[in-house]
C-alpha cells in the first residue's frame, strides 16, 4: 500500500479543518457555539489546529441556562484564558427576567427549549452570521439531514424540506441580510470518532466524564445529578454512585451512567461495548419522535 | 484504519433498507435502544415487521410519507474500516439527490433485484455513477433466496449488466449475489451459493483498493484564506491555508501561482503538529512561499510545469438542481474549488437522457434533475481541471444570484 493516504481519524480531522476556514473565508462574523460538551471542545480544538500559528479568529459563544455543573463552566473560562479569546455568554436567566422567555412548569420542567430564545438573541445581537457547533449526523436522525452549512431564515428558523445540496466539497453560503448559517465541520464524526479523536490528541475534557462518586438519583433509566434544581417525585432517593456522563447539557436534564472509566482509554473501551445511544440518557431526545427536529427548525443547536 | 464513502440508490421494494439496516445491524452500529424507538414505532403504525427505514427517515414529512426525501447519511464501522453510506432515493425526481450522493463517493452500490434483472433505475444510478466518475461499483444482485439461489439467475443479470455497462466509463466493477432479507453474501459467505467462489459483500468493502483513488501526480492547492498572525512573535509571518486538491507537495518545490502566474518556491508547510516536508490530497496544511507575492482565496499555488487550464469559455455538463428553469442570459455565481466568478450559459449544447444515455438535441430547455452539457462564459478566468483528471478540481456549482440557491451541479470536460 502506498503510503501517500490518511487514516479515517487524519481524513475527518482534515475535512473538519477545511470546513472552520471555509467558515472563516465566507463570513464576517463567524463564532463558535460552546456548550462545554465533549464535541464543541473537539471543534475549538480543530478550530485551533485550522489557523495556527494564529489564534482563533473568533469568538466562543456560550448559552448558560443557569442550571450549570460548575466543573463545566471552569472548564469553559480557563479554556477562554489560554486561547486568548473573547468569550461571549447568552443568558436564559436574563431572557426570562426580561419576559423574552417563560420557565417551563410541571415535573419534566426544562430550561432546554429557553435556549433557543437566548441562542437567537446572542447571534442577533453580535451580528453573528456563521455559528459553528458540535453536532454530529450520527446523533439523532433529523440531524442525519443536516447540511455541513445549514441555512437559517431572518427568524433563526430551519427549514429542512428547502435546503440547498452540498456537492463534492463546495459550500454554499451565500445570503441575504439578517439571516444567518449554522455549521457542523463534525458531521461526519461519530461519537466512537470523537472520543477516538480526543485520546488520539489527548485533549483536556471536563471531569465530569470520567468516573466519579456523585449523588444522584434513579429516574426514566437513568441516573440524574442531585442539584438544587433537582424536585424529588414519590418514591425516589438520592443515592451515592460511582457514575460519569456521556453527553454534557443542562445539569437538570443531563443523566449519568454508572461506570467506573476513570480515563480515556477506559472510556473508548466502555464506549465501544456499549449498547446504547449517547443521547439515550437525555430526557430533551424523549419527548417525541420528531423533537429534535421540531426544536431545529424553532432555531435549536 | 481507512474511511470509504460509498453511495447507495434504490426504491422501496429493492431491498436497499434492509441491506443497510443488516450492515449497521451485523457491524453493532444501531444501538438497542434505536431498534427499541423504531419497534414501538412500528407497532404505533400498524406493521407487522420493523420498519428499518425509520432510523434514518427523520424528517416529520419523510416519516408521515414512508419514503426517503433527502440524502441521509450513514455511519458504521468494522476493525478494519469505517464507512460513509451516503443514501439517496432512486426515484427520477431524485437525479439531483442522487449526483449529491456520488460526488462524494469512492465506490457505488447498485442493488439489482435477481427476478427482474436491470431496469430503468439501475441504468440510471449506474450512469450517474459513471457520469460522476466513481472509481468503483459494486453490483449487488439481491433476492437470490427468491430464484432458489440459482447460479443461472444470477448470470444472466451479470451478462445483462455487462452488456449495458460496456458503455459506461467505470474501470472496476464487482458482482456479488446476496439476499439482504436473510444475509447470504453480505457479511458472511452463504451456504446456499457455493458456486459462487467471491467475497461476501463486507468483505469486499472491506479490502477493495481505494488509496490510489486519489490523483498523486498533479499537485493543485487551492487556497482557502491566508493566516496572518497579528501577535508580535509572528511578525512577518504569512502562510496559505488550503487542502491539497491532487498530487503531493514538498518542502523546495517550485510553484506557480494561478491566475497570476507569479512563481516562487515553498519554504515550509506548516500544520498544528509541527511542519512537514511533504503535503498530499486530501490534506489540510498551510503552505509558506519564499518570496513575498501577491496570494490570496480563490488563487490555486500548483506545482510550476504541471499547470492545470485557465480559461474562461467551459463545455460543462450541468445536472439542475433546481425547480425553477435557467433564465435566459442570467449570470449565475459560478463557485469551483475556492473560487467563485460570475458566469452564464451561452447553449445548451444537448441534453441526457438518462435511462437511455441518449443524447437529446432537439428540446434543449432545462428543467429540474436534467443533465445537460452546456457552454458557459465566465466573467474572470477560471483555473481547472477535466473532471476526469480531478474530481476536485474540475467540479463546479452554480448559485443564482437572486435566491442564493444552489440551481446547479456541474463537471468540467473541457
Amino acid at each position: 500500500m502506498s503510503k501517500y493516504y490518511l487514516t479515517h481519524l487524519q481524513e475527518l480531522e482534515s475535512e473538519a479543518i477545511y470546513v472552520i476556514r471555509e467558515v472563516v473565508a465566507q463570513f464576517d462574523r463567524p463564532a463558535i457555539l460552546f456548550s462545554g460538551g465533549k464535541d464543541s471542545i473537539v471543534v475549538t480544538h480543530l478550530a485551533r489546529k485550522a489557523f495556527y500559528p494564529a489564534r482563533i479568529p473568533m469568538p466562543l459563544i456560550h448559552i448558560d441556562t443557569g442550571h450549570n455543573f460548575i466543573e463545566t463552566m471552569e472548564f469553559r473560562d480557563n479554556l477562554v484564558d489560554e486561547l486568548g479569546i473573547q468569550l461571549i455568554v447568552g443568558s436564559v436567566q436574563t431572557a426570562i427576567d426580561k419576559g423574552r422567555a417563560v420557565e417551563e412548569e410541571g415535573i419534566n420542567a426544562s430550561r432546554n427549549e429557553l435556549q433557543i430564545v437566548s441562542l437567537l438573541d446572542a447571534i442577533e445581537e453580535n451580528k453573528i452570521d456563521a455559528a459553528i457547533g458540535g453536532a454530529r449526523r450520527d446523533e439523532e436522525k433529523a440531524r442525519a439531514k443536516e447540511r455541513f452549512f445549514s441555512h437559517r431564515d431572518d427568524f433563526g428558523q430551519w427549514d429542512p424540506k428547502n435546503q440547498r445540496p452540498e456537492l463534492w466539497n463546495m459550500f454554499n453560503g451565500h445570503k441575504r441580510m439578517g439571516e444567518h448559517f449554522r455549521v457542523f465541520p463534525i458531521s461526519n464524526w461519530t461519537e466512537m470518532d470523537v472520543w477516538n479523536y480526543i485520546l488520539h490528541e489527548n485533549i483536556p475534557i471536563p471531569s465530569l466524564y470520567f468516573a466519579h462518586e456523585r449523588e444522584a438519583v434513579y429516574r426514566d433509566g437513568t441516573w440524574l445529578p442531585n442539584s438544587e434544581f433537582l424536585v424529588l417525585r414519590e418514591g425516589e432517593k438520592i443515592e451515592k454512585k460511582r457514575m460519569r456522563f456521556r453527553t454534557l447539557g443542562d445539569i437538570t436534564i443531563t443523566g449519568g451512567i454508572e461506570s467506573d472509566a476513570d480515563t480515556l482509554e477506559k472510556i473508548v473501551e466502555e464506549i465501544s461495548a456499549t449498547r446504547s445511544t449517547e443521547r439515550g440518557n437525555r430526557s430533551d431526545d424523549k419527548r417525541s419522535d420528531t423533537s429534535m427536529e421540531d426544536r431545529k427548525k424553532q432555531g435549536y443547536f | 484504519m481507512e474511511l470509504l464513502r460509498f453511495t447507495t440508490a434504490g426504491s422501496v421494494d429493492d431491498g436497499k433498507s434492509t441491506l443497510i439496516g443488516r450492515l449497521l445491524y451485523d457491524s453493532k452500529s444501531i444501538f438497542e435502544d434505536q431498534i427499541e424507538a423504531v419497534k414501538k414505532s412500528s407497532e404505533r403504525k400498524g406493521l407487522t415487521h420493523v420498519d428499518l427505514s425509520l432510523l434514518t427517515d427523520g424528517l416529520r414529512s419523510e416519516r408521515e410519507q414512508g419514503i426517503t426525501i433527502d440524502v441521509a447519511y450513514r455511519y458504521f464501522a468494522t476493525p478494519k474500516r469505517k464507512f460513509i453510506i451516503a443514501d439517496t432515493p432512486g426515484h427520477i425526481q431524485y437525479t439531483r439527490n442522487m449526483v449529491t450522493g456520488a460526488s462524494t463517493a469512492n465506490l457505488a452500490l447498485v442493488l439489482v433485484d435477481a427476478r427482474h434483472g436491470v431496469i430503468e433505475q439501475t441504468c440510471r444510478h449506474s450512469f450517474i455513477a459513471s457520469l460522476l466518475k466513481i472509481p468503483h461499483v459494486i453490483v449487488c444482485i439481491n433476492k437470490m433466496d427468491l430464484v432458489d439461489f440459482s447460479e443461472q439467475a444470477y448470470n444472466k443479470v451479470v451478462e445483462e449488466y455487462e452488456a449495458f455497462a460496456s458503455k459506461l466509463d467505470i474501470t472496476d466493477i464487482r458482482y456479488i449475489p446476496i439476499s439482504a432479507l436473510n444475509g447470504d453474501n453480505v457479511v458472511n459467505r452463504s451456504e446456499n451459493m457455493d458456486w459462487y467462489k467471491g467475497a461476501s459483500l463486507l468483505d469486499t468493502l472491506e479490502t477493495i483498493h481505494i488509496s490510489s483513488d486519489q490523483n498523486h501526480i498533479d499537485a493543485r492547492f487551492p487556497v482557502q484564506t491566508v493566516i496572518r498572525p497579528h501577535q508580535d512573535e509572528y511578525h512577518d509571518y504569512r502562510a496559505y491555508a488550503g487542502r491539497v486538491a491532487g498530487g503531493i507537495f514538498r518542502t523546495g518545490d517550485e510553484v506557480t501561482v494561478l491566475p497570476s502566474g507569479l512563481t516562487s518556491k515553498i519554504k515550509s508547510i506548516t500544520t498544528f503538529d509541527g511542519d512537514i516536508d511533504e503535503a498530499f490530497s486530501p490534506m489540510s496544511v498551510s503552505i509558506n512561499l519564499e518570496d513575498d507575492i501577491d496570494v490570496s482565496r480563490g488563487d490555486m499555488i500548483v506545482k510550476t510545469n504541471n499547470e492545470p487550464e485557465v480559461g474562461q469559455d467551459l463545455n460543462v455538463l450541468l445536472c439542475w438542481m433546481a425547480t425553477k428553469p435557467p433564465r435566459p442570459g442570467a449570470k449565475y455565481y459560478l463557485k469551483s474549488t475556492t473560487n467563485e466568478v460570475m458566469a452564464i450559459i451561452k447553449e445548451v449544447t444537448y441534453k441526457i437522457n438518462i435511462n437511455t444515455m441518449e443524447k437529446l438535441d432537439e428540446d434543449t430547455s432545462i428543467k429540474m434533475n436534467d443533465m445537460a452539457m452546456v457552454k458557459m462564459r465566465t466573467t474572470r478566468p477560471l483555473v481547472y481541471d477535466e473532471y476526469r483528471k480531478n474530481r476536485i478540481t474540475g467540479s463546479l456549482i452554480l448559485i443564482d444570484d437572486t435566491t442564493n440557491e444552489t440551481v446547479a451541479a456541474g463537471t468540467i470536460h473541457s
